[in-house]
């Protein structure tokens, strides 16, 4: 039975990707023009059919699957049963994942407006075009680069108590001593994740925020400057209803990045203490991999994109609202 | 407002006199120390890493913490190729063949299939590139149970194959997104005068298209490299096999630790090894990382 659904994925492909070859070639050559075009059609069907053929195999189709799967119980080995939307109705009463799906609306909470701010902040100090700036961008951009995975185990080395040089700064300052472990706490646990988050992408928030402030003519602000406007002024009215597209933008994605959160939480905090830290993602992750319970764990997806799927939404709206201004 | 916008844009102003009419918010000298101050933020957990794995393995596990290695040594480098039953370094084979396959995958994809909805539409062609951007708003994170599934039925479940083909798929969106762009950017009229002058239509977009394209290229070529090097969850899930893990889920392997304690030392040592190649590549290649990204984002 499961053995069947990949196959159907791929023959769909087959008819799907490569529609206009044949149709090409049956067209009788009536003018030369006309089949030069029709050749021109089916050399690029073909080349688009590679990559259409991979996303068809790797992301339609899973795609699919995921919506049958989550209408059945799924074993690891592939035995399934039709049960409806039960998996649906066992996720809105199932404790675990409620509370994995608070923490992750917490967690998106507390990281986006830290994000926004300190991305904004910096934006603003490196915006000016003049000598430094543009090397002090390139520094508080290089973590971007880094994985989550990696900047999360430096992270944890960094917050460890009694080894950590971070927790080592905070216990010289008098904000940490022998019986303090960040870790142990909730709260605390949170807190260093959302600093080692930070680190690692408020210079993506930075960027895209400067390249907004820069398509702001400089003309505008010195207009308003000129007309008495202090510089809080300007900015409250002239500078930032202008940016409003980038920051819809901005939002969206520290919206949709927490949303998917999982690395730093498994390698950080291992979802504990007492599992007050598992993510969405996170629950699925343990849902599919750890019970094996494939097609709650695709129930579970299929929330998941439904609120990604609300952020977009949005984001889409509060996009056209500004291009109407 | 109105007239001083249009006494502003009559005559292009002296960039002096502009500087002069707006003065910068900080005094010179507290920009620069405010900025570095925030540099080091930025940039001492990248020193700690290194002096970190730097340190022999005694001063490594040392309480409270040194904050440069007193007696530098490779060791933890060296150690890193026999940390229990695991070589590191054939781990980063893994990495570079996952990442790199990937890598080149994806560019020779994006560009055939990029050329061909810019350039050689067909029937359909703007509706199938419009569902490829689908792919964009829902994350691989979402379908990783079925994908699962689809690798285990094909056989490529456990493998460094599967793993690179999926990487693949979700770099695919962007790239071709951005290939498209830069080919539908060069006028037609250049495509035609090759194709006049004797060039098939490949070889048009070879010897002609490609050239342009370059930028776009690199910009796609280091987001999948990016991208790959740094994954995690699909290799965490899609692998299982201890001697295929690619890089990021082998530093699950060292700090799980031999004796149930975790060598920090040989720990940092790995995540350096993992973040240095993306920090040099960043640093020799910003400029079309940086540029990718704002014509990803903000188009």
């Amino acid at each position: 039975m499961t053995r069947h659904m990949p196959a159907a994925g791929a023959a769909q492909t087959a008819t799907g990707a490569t529609p206009a070859p044949p149709a090409a070639a049956r067209r009788p050559p009536r003018r030369r023009r006309l089949t030069l075009r029709g050749r021109r059609q089916a050399v690029g069907a073909l080349m688009a059919a590679p990559a259409v053929l991979l996303i068809t195999v790797f992301f339609l189709v899973p795609l699919g699957l995921t919506f049958y799967m989550s209408l059945n119980q799924w074993s690891l080995l592939g035995a399934h049963t039709w049960i409806g939307l039960e998996n649906y109705t066992r996720a809105f009463s199932d404790q675990g994942f409620r509370d994995a799906f608070m923490f992750t609306l917490e967690y998106t909470a507390v990281i986006t407006p830290i994000l926004f701010l300190i991305g904004l902040g910096l934006a603003l100090l490196v915006r000016r075009p003049r000598r430094g700036a543009r090397f002090f961008q390139s520094v508080y951009f290089l973590p971007v680069v880094i994985g989550f995975a990696a900047s999360s185990f430096l992270w944890l080395y960094l917050a460890q108590p009694s080894v950590g040089p971070l927790f080592d700064i905070f216990k010289a300052l008098g904000l940490a001593d022998e019986n303090t472990n960040w870790f142990a706490n909730k709260g605390s646990a949170l807190l260093v994740v959302v600093a080692s988050i930070t680190w690692k992408i408020v210079g993506m928030q930075m960027l895209l925020l400067l390249a907004g402030l820069q398509s702001i003519p400089v003309e505008v602000e010195e207009a308003a400057r000129i007309d008495g406007a202090g510089r809080w002024q300007t900015f409250r009215y002239i500078t930032l209803p202008l940016l409003r597209p980038t920051l819809a933008l901005v939002l969206v994605f520290s919206v949709a990045g927490s949303l998917l959160a999982f690395d730093q939480f498994f390698i950080m905090t291992n979802g504990g203490p007492n599992n007050t830290t598992i993510t969405a993602v996170y629950e699925i992750y343990r849902v599919s991999f750890v019970q094996f319970q494939l097609g709650y764990g695709a129930a579970l997806s299929v929330l998941l994109m439904v609120v990604l799927a609300a952020v977009s939404a949005v984001q889409l709206m509060l996009l056209r609202n500004t291009d109407h201004n | 407002m109105a007239s001083a916008t249009y006494a502003d844009s009559a005559p292009a102003p002296a960039p002096a006199k502009r500087r002069r009419r707006t003065p910068p918010v900080m005094p010179r000298a507290a920009w620069w120390g405010t900025s570095a101050a925030l540099a080091v933020l930025f940039v001492y957990p990248i020193y700690v890493m290194l002096q970190q794995s730097l340190k022999d393995p005694r001063e490594a596990a040392q309480t409270p913490p040194t904050h440069y290695p007193h007696n530098p040594s490779f060791d933890n480098y060296t150690g890193l190729s026999n940390t229990g039953d695991i070589n590191v370094f054939d781990h980063i084979g893994n990495s570079v063949l996952v990442s790199v396959g990937a890598t080149i995958a994806t560019v020779v994809l994006a560009t055939l299939g990029g050329y061909a909805f810019a350039k050689l539409r067909f029937p359909g062609s703007n509706l199938v590139f419009f569902a490829t951007l689908a792919t964009f708003m829902i994350p691989f994170q979402a379908i990783i149970t079925p994908l699962y599934i689809v690798l285990k039925d094909l056989g490529l479940q456990n493998s460094l194959l599967g793993l690179g083909l999926v990487y693949t798929t979700f770099n695919l969106p962007f790239g071709l997104f951005l290939m498209r762009n830069s080919f539908a950017s060069v006028p037609g009229t250049l495509e035609e005068a090759a194709l006049m002058d004797g060039c098939g239509t490949v070889g048009a977009m070879w010897r002609v298209m490609l050239p342009v394209a370059v930028p776009g290229l690199i910009t796609t070529a280091l987001f999948t490299f990016f991208a790959s090097w740094n994954e995690f969850f699909a290799a965490l899930i899609l692998i299982s096999d201890q001697e295929q893990f690619t890089l990021p889920v082998t530093l699950t392997l060292i700090s799980s630790g031999v004796f149930g304690s975790i060598d920090w030392g040989l720990l940092q040592a790995g995540v350096a090894l993992t973040i240095v190649p993306c920090i040099v590549i960043y640093l020799l290649l910003q400029r079309y990382y940086v540029g990718g990204l704002l014509s990803g984002a903000l188009k």
